[in-house]
């Protein structure tokens, strides 16, 4: 089957029907794997057992700033080849990418009570996470105040590709402001910083987490498709209701 | 050329007119100053340590406030849709609206630091500080906020939104302006690095929002 077969909603939902399924077994099989393997790394000769916090605030931390980037993707199509599923991608995964964030936010913070000290400090790492979801809340409210979904694409989406300058700040913020947060320490020039024993289970997570992304991402896709269907068939009746 | 000249001395008139309203811009950053040492207390230590903050936050308010003039008044009397339709480029004529904006409600706000900083005890240099700040910041802050205005406008009722959705982005503008601010009277940190961010934040709304904001006029009007 081409990949442009994947434009029409009806393809699209025979097939996402198919592999959610598969997808989502998928994910819980890692996840339970990855789970296991951090509840089974040991304790960290500084932070003790909190460090396992790390395996659920990290993947969030880093899908909160993957679903933006997913949505400027789906921008771009929706801005430049008007592609009829864009729209429904990128609304579709700002409420997920919203609740990574604040996932990220609050492990982040339980986290930072036992080593910091404080639940919330003004740092900038911190800061521009916070930004981020206030970003991603702005954007689900832009998208509920245009009642045409079409127009409402069009808007959210250059609003996407004017935030997506902000991950960036965010991706960089560590390095650039000595502060609080710890520096980037997976993906860094000369590898990672890490220990295996708590890289590979961290990998791990990341993949399931991001597993979990595109399941519900699908999912949520799915629903959006029969959701505008419903519409259209509500307006027809009524259209043909007032003739 | 000479119509995107045409629209910035339009713009300018209506704003500064009755009814435009770019005046009020400065009665709120003034009313905002004022409310201030209300409510932190009349401490001037305090206050000289604060004015910078406060300055830039009454500042960033005040242009907030008078940003959804910008596209709605077109709006409404039908002119933003000759403006969409007339030969001039849309991000061009965008451009000239935001510097319109700026020229009319962004410059009145720098003129007035000088006297605000005098209630908050800011001395000659924390002045000027402040105020060279605002020079290169608040273009930052109009034409970021343009974008917002114009997804506003092709939204009814978006008066709220506008707020939520400008506000985020402003905040790198927020930072780096204070803190040009404070380095300059107090830090240790030199005035040039974070003054050069702020201009470089400048430079880049100056190419980024002419081309959001005719992208989101042309894609909400039709």
């Amino acid at each position: 089957m081409p990949l442009i077969d994947l434009a029409n909603p009806t393809k699209f939902l025979s097939l996402t029907a198919r592999v959610l399924p598969w997808l989502a077994g998928a994910t819980a099989t890692l996840l339970l794997i990855g789970l296991y393997q951090a509840a089974m790394a040991p304790d960290d000769y500084q932070q003790g057992a909190t460090v396992k916090i790390m395996f659920i605030h990290v993947p969030n931390a880093w899908l909160s700033m993957f679903v933006w980037g997913v949505m400027s993707m789906a921008a771009l199509g929706t801005l430049v080849w008007r592609h009829p599923l864009a729209d429904v991608a990128a609304k579709a995964a700002a409420p997920i990418g919203a609740a990574f964030t604040f996932l990220a936010l609050v492990t982040g913070s339980l986290w930072g009570r036992p080593m910091w000290g404080t639940y919330w400090e003004w740092d900038a790492r911190l800061t521009s996470v916070l930004i981020l979801f206030l970003m991603y809340l702005g954007l689900m409210a832009l998208w509920r105040a245009v009642d045409d979904p079409s127009r409402a694409a069009r808007a959210a989406a250059i609003l996407t590709l004017v935030g997506a300058l902000n991950l960036p700040i965010i991706k960089f913020s560590v390095d650039w402001w000595n502060t609080l947060h710890q520096p980037a320490s997976v993906m860094r020039m000369g590898g990672p910083a890490l220990d295996n024993a708590f890289l590979i289970p961290l990998l791990v997570m990341a993949i399931g987490f991001t597993l979990l992304f595109v399941t519900l991402h699908l999912a949520a896709m799915r629903n959006e498709i029969l959701r505008r269907r419903v519409r259209s068939l509500q307006m027809m009746q009524a259209s043909q209701q007032a003739a | 050329m000479t119509a995107l000249a045409a629209l910035i001395r339009r713009d300018v008139k209506i704003a500064l007119r009755v009814g435009g309203g770019a005046l009020i811009g400065v009665l709120f950053f003034l009313t905002v100053t004022v409310l201030m040492p209300f409510a932190i207390g009349p401490d001037l230590a305090l206050l000289t340590r604060l004015g910078p903050a406060i300055l830039w936050l009454g500042a960033l308010l005040a242009s907030l406030l008078t940003l959804d003039r910008l596209f709605t008044a077109d709006h409404d009397d039908g002119s933003l849709d000759l403006i969409v339709m007339g030969r001039a480029p849309l991000e061009l004529a965008c451009a000239a609206k935001a510097l319109a904006h700026w020229l009319a409600a962004g410059v009145p706000l720098i003129v007035a630091t000088p006297v605000l900083g005098l209630l908050l005890n800011l001395d000659a240099t924390a002045t000027s500080a402040v105020a060279l700040t605002l020079l290169v910041g608040t273009p930052a802050l109009t034409f970021t906020g343009m974008i917002g205005a114009a997804l506003a406008v092709t939204l009814h009722r978006g008066g709220l939104l506008l707020a939520v959705l400008v506000l985020p982005l402003s905040i790198p503008v927020l930072i780096f302006g204070v803190a040009a601010s404070q380095a300059a009277i107090t830090g240790p940190l030199s005035f040039g690095t974070p003054f050069s961010i702020l201009c470089a934040l400048s430079l880049v709304s100056l190419v980024v929002g002419p081309f959001a904001a005719a992208a989101s006029l042309r894609h909400g009007l039709d």
